[in-house]
């Protein structure tokens, strides 16, 4: 395939993505990764050092609107980065050393989870009740703005929901995605934030877990510029186009649809990986 | 209560020019990338593509005085990679920025916070895990 050729595919490929990923809250580096794999034939190693900085470009970009409407709480946001940065360095060097057959497979179990986890009804666990010492002593409770209201809220479990931030990290620096699905299990039904504050957190938390990743991408030569440029532009432009939809469309269906798609998807990297052991 | 309203005031400015530096990080690293692709497909557009076996070996623009060193050759992959690499140092900078921050509030427990995951990122950075 000559370059040119090879670029507009994954042009047009990671817009969908981006759009698809934004719209259904699944990101855009879950769908990219399968889509360069299983139909251009790329290594998934290039695939997830490009995938990577779709990630990062997506994260800053929609973290920076809900930073300044002050729902985002940077505190529990920069104590779980410890966790998801130690994590995504762990598993973008143990990414280096495994079989592309194993990723793969990781990968689409990986897939499976987030997309019936998207389709899952997500129950509010917030709380009031202030009394988790971890929690007071690293200042975590705070309050959110809301149609000109402020919402106190207060966490709880802080020590098992830095664990899990250890797990969602590395498998982020291992797969190359953004893993937000574990991360809002993390907030929402571990430290009990609310759905508002969990999802701009995962999301202003995704950017360093990614660039931290990178970084050890970059040094093996994993994020190749013939690529990382078209995944990284089509999959911003289609992920801001989704976040500008997604005030106004219906997803409810849009979300089993592609629940499925992304399951075929899924099965398909697992019986590559399996065949290819 | 004029301290805390001091306080909230400047939550409220942090915030912005957090938002502020986030999104120009974005805008600026994303214009790199995108007149570097431009000069690489210009250069590159009849070449046959390979990406079926990862060969690192291959790669030229894997550290960072190799990505400088390239940016100022004008080649495409060197500002794609160029440009890339600015948007890593997009979440570091917040990251940095975030420390100064919470100096300004006295807050030294997330001052720590802030140097120890710069800590682990400088350690990835340097490579010495990554061979």
């Amino acid at each position: 395939m000559s370059v040119l050729l090879f670029t507009i595919i994954v042009l047009l490929g990671a817009f969908l993505a981006g759009l698809l990923g934004s719209l259904t809250g699944l990101g855009g580096g879950v769908i990219i990764i399968p889509l360069l794999t299983l139909a251009l034939g790329v290594d998934i190693h290039y695939a997830i050092g490009a995938s990577i900085v779709s990630v990062i470009a997506t994260s800053s970009g929609s973290a920076a609107a809900y930073v300044k409407e002050g729902i985002t709480n940077i505190r529990i946001g920069m104590f779980l980065e410890i966790a998801t940065t130690v994590g995504a360095v762990c598993g973008a060097i143990v990414a280096v050393y495994l079989n592309a057959n194993y990723i793969a497979i990781i990968f689409g179990c990986i897939l499976i989870f987030s997309a019936v986890m998207t389709l899952k009804k997500k129950v509010d666990h917030s709380t009031l009740d202030d009394s988790d010492k971890w929690a007071n002593f690293f200042r975590l409770n705070g309050s959110y703005p809301d149609k000109g209201i402020e919402h106190k809220y207060a966490v709880k479990n802080v020590p098992g929901g830095f664990l899990m931030m250890l797990f969602a990290g590395t498998l982020s620096g291992l797969l190359g995605i953004g893993s937000g699905a574990l991360k809002v299990i993390a907030m929402d039904n571990i430290m009990r934030l609310p759905f508002k504050v969990s999802t701009t957190t995962s999301n202003f938390m995704m950017g360093v877990t990614a660039a931290a990743s990178a970084v050890v991408y970059l040094h093996r030569g994993q994020i190749d510029p013939g690529i990382a440029m078209p995944v990284c532009i089509g999959v911003l432009t289609g992920a801001s186009l989704g976040s500008k939809v997604l005030l106004k469309a219906k997803t409810d269906k849009l979300k089993i649809v592609f629940a499925i798609v992304v399951t075929f998807l899924a099965l398909q990297m697992i019986y590559k990986g399996i065949s290819g052991l | 209560m004029s301290i805390e309203k001091k306080q909230n005031l400047n939550d409220k400015d942090i915030q912005v020019i957090l938002g502020t530096l986030l999104r120009s990080g974005v805008i600026i690293s994303m214009s790199i990338v995108l007149i570097g692709g431009a000069i690489f497909l210009v250069h590159n557009q009849g070449s046959i593509t390979d990406y079926k076996v990862f060969k690192p070996e291959l790669s030229s623009f894997s550290s960072i005085a190799a990505i400088f060193k390239g940016v100022l050759t004008f080649r495409g992959d060197a500002v794609i990679q160029f440009g890339i690499l600015m948007l890593i140092f997009t979440p570091i900078a917040r990251i940095v920025f975030a420390i100064f921050s919470f100096l300004i509030e006295r807050d030294y427990l997330y001052v720590l916070i802030g140097f120890i995951i710069l800590a682990i990122i400088t350690i990835s950075l340097n490579g010495g895990l990554a061979h």
